[in-house]
């Protein structure tokens, strides 16, 4: 067997991590893309700038203000206290919400561009089939723009797999709570073993070449099918 | 069905110009919206609709307000009952055509449009169709689907914004004969926006001409055309439309002879029985003017006529005459010169040979 139990626990957690945060990103980034891509507002250009942060910023940076925010002394932390649910950093909650900020850019833009692309037409062709808007996002928008959907999923879940430097800030690689593949890739190289994380990082490779490969047949399709 | 007829008030400001239109529209057959591109009759259309706003508004459908700014009214889109049909395919992609036209139909929900469903099937031919995706179709059949789709809701009134526009010449002529069947079946008000005159005269029984935001007259078909004041179809296409019935064959010469108020035209023969409708077009520039019944000439229809009116065509050569053949109006372009030498004026009887007479379905 080539990877011990801690490890297997690491690519467990590092699953549960991925599918919550993409659940959560899709619920989320889906109404944020949407306002992005109808709105005239001029909030759209700071609040898309916003949206987009995570994308450039050190995840360190990212982290070290979550920290702060879910610390003791941070208002989030704060509150957390209050309602009586303890504290979020270093425990797997901060964790998820510290990965659903940090994706929420991989999330948001695929969506919004493939709201954008539909253009106003379709939803103006829904409205004069009598849909309110409300209907005519659920059958119209949101089926038409299935393959931004798909996209920002599967971005999500493969970006979330290989974050680092948020997951080792905020959740400081406890085993079995928020130790995940990346940690546990760094805590194998810190101790010399370089067969176990061998292990690991090849799957990493495997996994992220599949994923970009799925994408890339997906990207063909959709257009064939477009076209 | 609604008796009473469309209102539609309406004044925006366009980037070029400003749009301001009154009209009142009959509740029945199909109003042509005709200008060239840019001159607001999309935004008219679109305005109806209610998916562009116009800032003082009033659209009454007949008893139904949809807009009327005077009293703070102003219906969402799909509070409206209306078929629209968009100038390119706008069928959803996601669906099949069956998945299309039920659309609308499932928020609708009542047996008439279910009712008015079946008879869009079977009027627009699509039945073959129902199981196929939109990528499926050709751009034909596409936009009768369309059609049929803004049908199945059983709308007051259907809304069509340069249907063909997007389609070849045979695609058209595909098409054009289903519109006029349901011009003919539907008991429907539709309000038609294109600037092809080659459509206008097929379908049109209302005429309106907008150009740069302004109604530039506008009335029964036969009326707007033939009027001179506001020569409407310009250039080549100047021309009147003429309703009659065939009176008689002449199977040697292969013609048939088809009487309309104040005169009578030989035409080829296509096939009509006796007694049937048939709507004629005659262009200014085939129908020419003689001062005495002509003789020895290879052109075989003559009209006593009446000199009416004169006026300016587009190039300082020509002018366009109205003649008066008893009820009805004709149009001739002739040179100015030819007006001069000929010394016609107002009330003047002359011959008007017709060179030749398209007949639209």
């Amino acid at each position: 067997m080539p990877l011990d139990p801690v490890a297997w626990q690491a690519v467990q957690r590092t699953v549960e991590l991925a599918t919550l945060t993409t659940l959560c990103l899709l619920v989320l980034a889906t109404p944020i893309a949407w306002w992005l891509s109808q709105t005239t507002s001029r909030w759209r250009a700071p609040l898309g700038a916003l949206v987009t942060l995570p994308l450039v910023l050190p995840p360190s940076v990212l982290g070290f203000y979550l920290l702060v925010l879910m610390g003791p002394n941070g208002p989030l932390g704060q509150f957390t206290q209050s309602m009586g649910w303890g504290l979020l950093s270093f425990s797997f909650t901060g964790l998820l919400v510290g990965s659903v900020i940090s994706s929420l850019p991989f999330a948001v833009q695929p969506m919004q561009h493939a709201f954008e692309s539909l253009g106003r037409r379709p939803m103006e062709v829904a409205a004069t089939l009598r849909a309110g808007r409300m209907d005519a996002f659920f059958t119209v928008a949101l089926p038409q723009a299935r393959a931004g959907l798909l996209t920002a999923a599967i971005l999500s879940f493969a970006h979330t797999v290989g974050e680092f430097g948020v997951v080792l800030m905020i959740g400081g690689n406890i085993p079995g709570q928020t130790r995940v593949v990346s940690t546990q890739i760094y805590g194998h190289v810190e101790a010399m073993e370089y067969a176990q994380a061998h292990w690991l990082a090849a799957g990493m490779v495997v996994f992220s070449f599949t994923v970009l490969l799925g994408l890339a047949l997906l990207r063909r399709r959709t257009v064939r099918v477009m076209g | 069905m609604t008796e009473e007829p469309l209102r539609i008030v309406l004044d925006l400001p366009r980037a070029e110009f400003r749009l301001q239109v009154d009209l009142t529209l009959p509740s029945s057959g199909i109003s042509v919206l005709l200008g060239p591109s840019g001159s607001g009759k999309t935004t008219v259309l679109r305005c109806v609709a209610g998916l562009e706003r116009a800032q003082r508004a009033l659209v009454r459908m007949g008893e139904e307000t949809w807009q009327d700014d005077a009293a703070g009214v102003f219906l969402p889109t799909h509070q409206r009952a209306l078929g629209y049909v968009f100038q390119e395919a706008s069928l959803f992609e996601h669906l099949d055509v069956m998945g299309n036209l039920r659309y609308g139909l499932r928020r609708v929900a009542s047996a008439q449009a279910q009712r008015t469903l079946d008879t869009a099937i079977e009027l627009l031919g699509i039945g073959h169709l129902l199981q196929r995706r939109a990528h499926q179709l050709s751009g034909g059949e596409r936009q009768r689907v369309a059609i049929a789709r803004a049908l199945a809701t059983a709308p007051r009134v259907l809304l069509l914004d340069e249907p063909l526009a997007a389609l070849d010449h045979a695609r058209r002529q595909e098409i054009l004969p289903w519109l006029e069947r349901m011009r003919d079946e539907l008991h429907l008000p539709m309000l038609y926006v294109t600037h092809s005159a080659d459509e206008m005269a097929r379908l049109a029984s209302h005429l309106v001409v907008l150009e740069a935001g302004s109604v530039r007259a506008h009335g029964p078909v036969a009326e707007v055309l033939a009027s001179v004041d506001t020569p409407v179809v310009a250039g080549e296409d100047a021309g009147v439309l003429l309703r009659g019935e065939v009176l008689e064959h002449d199977p040697q010469w292969y013609l048939m002879k088809v009487g309309f108020p104040g005169g009578a035209l030989w035409l080829k023969d296509a096939g009509l029985r006796q007694g049937a409708p048939v709507r004629m077009r005659l262009l200014a520039r085939d129908v020419s003017v003689v001062l005495q019944e002509p003789d020895g000439t290879s052109i075989q229809n003559h009209l006593r006529c009446e000199v009416d009116a004169m006026v300016p065509d587009a190039h300082p050569s020509q002018v366009l005459v109205r003649l008066r053949c008893g009820p009805t109006w004709l149009l001739a372009r002739i040179t100015r010169r030819a007006w001069e030498t000929l010394a016609l004026r107002d009330g003047l009887v002359v011959w008007a040979q017709v060179k030749s007479v398209a007949v639209v379905p």
